[in-house]
């Protein structure tokens, strides 16, 4: 019995330079982070006032930090691609072989949906959605946090194939039967699978706890038509989560049970029937790309209207078309494989229901127009980036109504003009709306607002880059280009190709803006100091508290008496003096999260190498955990009146 | 009424209670779980005639043992309801009794499940042995883990209210238990209609 | 320090404050749901081996008594009733449930569809045997 199951020496990938290089890299960085913590005695404060933070504002920061890194290394991803592809036409081989390529395509899409995406789209729920709705916290706070651990698991489990073993060579949804045991028989699917279920899971959570806390808690007044609308659609997007979430569970659950146990369900041989696997797979995948887009919608909702001063045209019909998203998503899916074979009369339902979705994005659109006009519009980098996603959305959306139509499908699935399309829309749609938030809600988190020079230089370079990267890939899938080649022979596409790789880079002088920006800011932090705690004349009930706002969120919960709640105050001249402080119950910092986390880590390479010993002590190791918990005295830490006060009363006195 | 002023609806009565909260919470997360049952149910449902030439439904299945696994999950249900009547009462003896009849017709549900299992192997009929039955396992099996899973949490909660009585957080954690467990046996409903008595008929 | 509370939790008879006069009530509520539980349950086993039933209809016959037995539980175990204080738990009950239908019967209808349109031996032959 060996002790440590698959894993031997020859699982680090010595003979792979690229490979090397990029762990070398990733290794350096992570224990240079480590010992600079270090030696700066950071230790302590990172750990009571981060690792094991349950406000869900640290959490949400420390989300959309994981994005931001994860970026890094799924741009990296990206990079690689358009150099192979930009020089392996014709005869040309290129520098990646087709093995290497293929992770490098799989690692890039699952890296930059479930590691990038999701956490960035969480993180901002995460830190603006209580203070929308006038509350202290969420509704489960540990949970918060555990959410947030077992993400990181997920993440830390994928850069650990990069380093040990390899990762899976299947596409980011790693249909079987090439995701079979007979057809992968390597570790690279079984980390991806972890990896997936481990986060997933934390993702359910998440969506557990901020539909829970969107029903059932908000400040006193605040029905659900005086919500703020990013608050509807993170709601939409948690409800989606609920739903669709488990669904991923268990199709992953199944192909590890054909994995490791031998069951029959996506195989070959025993009757297994493959296509389940894609129906399954995509009943989640399409509700995901929907709990991706609709709190960015949300952000652009709230951008928009505070950059031009006017209330959100359409509230009522903005909260009617992200419900009727919502539920439509769910009635889709079948659009990402038509090609699989089913007849017309399935292909065209789906087809019609999929069109049918574009309307009530439609209305949101001419919504955001409509707060424009008439109003007198700031051009601040949020902004920019608001108006940029409009554009490019549209487009996007415009070539999904196409692809919408099946016999048009039939040339172009799998095609790059699939690829250029949902590109268009993550990027124009999701990635532009998460920056626009960030740099919306940077000094509510941090009490300074970001460099704005710095930030519209990062959106002119995100901009063009993406269409000089992306366009060309329209008229590349046009031509017949399949996605996924690691080389060609059809040297009419190798120009276009090229352009897209230039565009790669502009985007990668994009990211460096963002980079650069962030490292300005906090440099010339004291210049740009928000003092008010209202740096953009915001109308929602986060800007009425300090920057950063302290642990508790608000002296006394808000008495709502309208939507746009915190406009509705400054303009009734409000002096919102609370008569009396009164002593704050906040829930209490718990490890619990950290340490389950670490457990899964644990189980979850264990699992992998087939080292089962290891696996039970992590299994055993989170569920001690958890019992710790649960017999925990001290489950909250009251906040005594006379600091409540004190801080209010200093935000209350103004700039000194 | 208690002399509360204003009645305000409660969608504007500011945050609920953390009884309601939890008791919500746990809710939704059942319905995502019943959710997750759904995608096994529906792969069960497109897998269940797929035998690769081997046993099906009507050989291996037995009526009488699944009536006793369904009479014994029912009853632990109508147990788990009156342990809930003890704990809204507050008394320990009666709550530890009724918990030990609902722990016990689990087990009883679990054992004889087992046993069916143990056999089905023994003649060959593996999960290994078809799609169908890998979906027969998957999907059964499924519901057996997360009702071992619930006689687990049972007994961590009667060592709760052994340490630390009645208190709140203890009560809302017995009350998203027994959620837990009636939600197990609806589950239970849709299994043995589905997989036995419309998979015996063949 | 009482609080009125226009919402129930779900799994919630009634509000603890009330809870001492209605334990009886809650005892009969919670019988009332096993005996006819077991009703239900025993006419599903009987249906399922009768040849007193038409052969075909007795499939469609299980589904309604499964729902029935479901019904039965969610209403006398866990107290789901359609009163002002449980509609967030009904809503999201009927949420739920819109989900499990969409996947379990989109599915089936895709699947079946795909399966009609394949050249190979059926994989998914749903006829029950004559």
């Amino acid at each position: 019995m060996n002790l440590l199951g698959k894993l031997s020496w020859s699982a680090i990938p010595i003979h792979e330079p690229i490979d090397m290089i990029a762990s070398g890299l990733m290794i350096f960085a992570v224990i240079a982070i480590l010992i600079w913590i270090t030696a700066r005695g950071h230790w302590p404060y990172l750990w009571n006032e981060w690792l094991t933070s349950v406000d869900h504002k640290r959490i949400g920061v420390m989300y959309c930090v994981l994005a931001l890194v994860m970026l890094l290394r799924g741009f990296t991803d990206a990079l690689m691609m358009r150099s192979q592809q930009a020089f392996a036409a014709g005869g040309s081989h290129g520098y990646l072989p087709p093995e290497h390529y293929d992770q490098v395509f799989s690692a890039h899409g699952t890296i930059m949906i479930f590691f990038m995406a999701m956490p960035f789209v969480i993180g901002l729920m995460n830190f603006a959605v209580p203070l929308q709705l006038g509350i202290r916290d969420v509704a489960f706070p540990t949970l918060n946090s555990v959410s947030l651990w077992l993400t990181a698991s997920g993440v830390l489990l994928t850069n650990m194939s990069l380093v040990v073993g390899e990762f899976a060579r299947t596409g980011w949804l790693a249909y079987p039967p090439l995701s079979e045991l007979r057809f992968s028989p390597g570790v690279g699917v079984d980390y991806y699978l972890w990896a997936l279920q481990i986060s997933g899971a934390g993702s359910l959570m998440t969506g557990i706890n901020f539909t829970t806390t969107i029903l059932k808690m908000r400040a006193p007044g605040m029905g659900y038509m005086r919500m703020p609308v990013f608050c509807w659609t993170s709601l939409a997007a948690n409800l989606l989560i609920v739903a669709a979430f488990p669904v991923l569970t268990a199709t992953f659950a199944m192909l590890l049970l054909d994995r490791y146990l031998g069951f029959h369900f996506f195989t070959a041989e025993g009757q297994g029937n493959q296509m389940m696997y894609v129906n399954l797979i995509w009943v989640w995948g399409h509700p995901e790309v929907y709990i991706l887009v609709l709190p960015a919608f949300g952000i652009f909702s709230e951008v928009i209207a505070t950059f031009s001063g006017k209330p959100l045209f359409g509230y009522r019909s903005m909260v009617a078309a992200t419900m009727a998203i919502c539920i439509l998503s769910f009635i889709v899916w079948l659009h990402h494989f038509f090609t699989m074979g089913a007849g017309a009369n399935v292909n065209g339902f789906f087809g019609v229901m999929t069109m049918i979705i574009a309307v009530p994005t439609g209305v949101k659109i001419y919504n955001w127009l409509f707060t424009m006009y008439g109003g007198r519009v700031r051009f601040t980098a949020p902004i920019l980036w608001s108006l940029g996603f409009m554009v490019t959305f549209v487009i996007g959306g415009m070539t999904g109504v196409l692809l919408a139509v099946p016999p048009a499908d039939f040339q172009l699935h799998n095609s790059l003009f699939l690829i250029a399309h949902f590109h268009n829309v993550i990027i124009g749609g999701v990635f532009f709306g998460a920056v626009a938030g960030y740099m919306y809600w940077f000094p509510k988190a941090f009490g300074f607002t970001l460099d704005e020079r710095w930030g519209k230089a990062a959106f002119w370079c995100w901009f063009i880059g993406f269409y000089l990267a992306f366009m060309p890939l329209y008229a590349l899938g046009l031509m017949g280009m399949t996605r996924r080649m690691e080389r060609y022979d059809v040297p009419q596409w190798q120009p276009w190709l090229i352009v897209a790789a230039i565009g790669a880079v502009v985007i990668l002088a994009g990211i460096i803006c963002l980079i650069v920006q962030l490292v300005v800011s906090i440099r010339t932090r004291e210049e740009r100091r928000d003092l008010t705690g209202d740096p953009w004349n915001g109308r929602t009930l986060e800007w009425s508290t300090p920057s950063p706002p302290p642990p508790w969120n608000f002296p006394t919960l808000p008495r709502v008496t309208a939507k746009d709640a915190f406009w509705v105050m400054k303009n009734a001249r409000q002096g919102v003096q609370p008569r009396a402080y009164e002593p704050i119950e906040m829930p209490a910092n718990t490890a619990t999260g950290f340490i389950t986390a670490f457990f899964a880590v644990v189980t979850g390479f264990a699992l992998i190498w087939h080292i089962w010993w290891m696996a039970g002590v992590g299994l055993i190791g989170a569920f001690v955990t958890i019992l710790v918990f649960a017999w925990r005295e001290e489950n909250e830490l009251e906040v005594a009146a006379a600091e409540v006060a004190r801080v209010d009363r200093s935000y209350r006195a103004g700039p000194a | 009424m208690h002399g509360e002023t204003a009645m305000l609806p409660d969608t504007e009565a500011g945050p609920a209670s953390r009884r309601i909260i939890v008791g919500y919470g746990f809710w939704i997360f059942l319905l995502s779980d019943i959710v997750m049952f759904s995608a096994i149910f529906a792969t069960y449902a497109v897998l269940s005639r797929a035998t690769a030439g081997g046993p099906g439904g009507p050989e291996l299945f037995n009526q009488v043992s699944v009536a006793i696994e369904t009479g014994s999950l029912l009853l632990s249900s109508y147990a788990c309801g009156l342990m809930s009547l003890a704990i809204g009462a507050e008394r320990q003896a009666p709550t530890y009794l009724a918990a030990a009849f609902t722990f016990a017709l689990g087990a009883l549900f679990l054992g004889l499940e087992l046993r069916e299992f143990a056999g089905m192997i023994a003649r060959g009929a593996t999960p290994q042995r078809s799609a169908f039955l890998s979906a027969f396992f998957t999907l059964v099996g499924c519901h057996g883990a997360h009702v071992t899973a619930g006689l687990l949490w049972l007994i961590i909660m009667m060592a709760q209210v052994a340490t630390k009585g009645f208190s709140p957080i203890v009560c809302r954690r017995l009350l998203c238990f027994s959620l837990f467990w009636h939600a197990l046996d609806i589950i239970w409903v849709g299994i043995f209609t589905v997989v036995y008595l419309i998979g015996i008929r063949g | 320090m009482s609080v009125i509370e226009n919402q129930h939790a779900p799994g919630e008879q009634i509000p603890i404050l009330e809870r001492e006069a209605g334990r009886f009530s809650g005892f009969l509520t919670y019988t009332t749901g096993l005996v006819l539980a077991v009703i239900l349950t025993a006419t599903s086993f009987w249906a399922a081996n009768t040849t007193l039933l038409w052969a075909p209809g007795v499939p469609l016959g299980l589904a309604v008594l499964a729902i029935a037995q479901m019904g039965i539980h969610l209403v006398f175990f866990l107290h789901i009733t359609t009163g002002p204080d449980n509609t967030n738990n009904v809503l999201a009950l009927a949420f739920g449930l819109l989900i499990v239908t969409l996947v379990v019967a989109g599915s089936l209808w895709i699947m079946a569809n795909l399966n009609d349109n394949m050249l190979m031996p059926d994989l998914m032959n749903l006829q029950t045997q004559p």
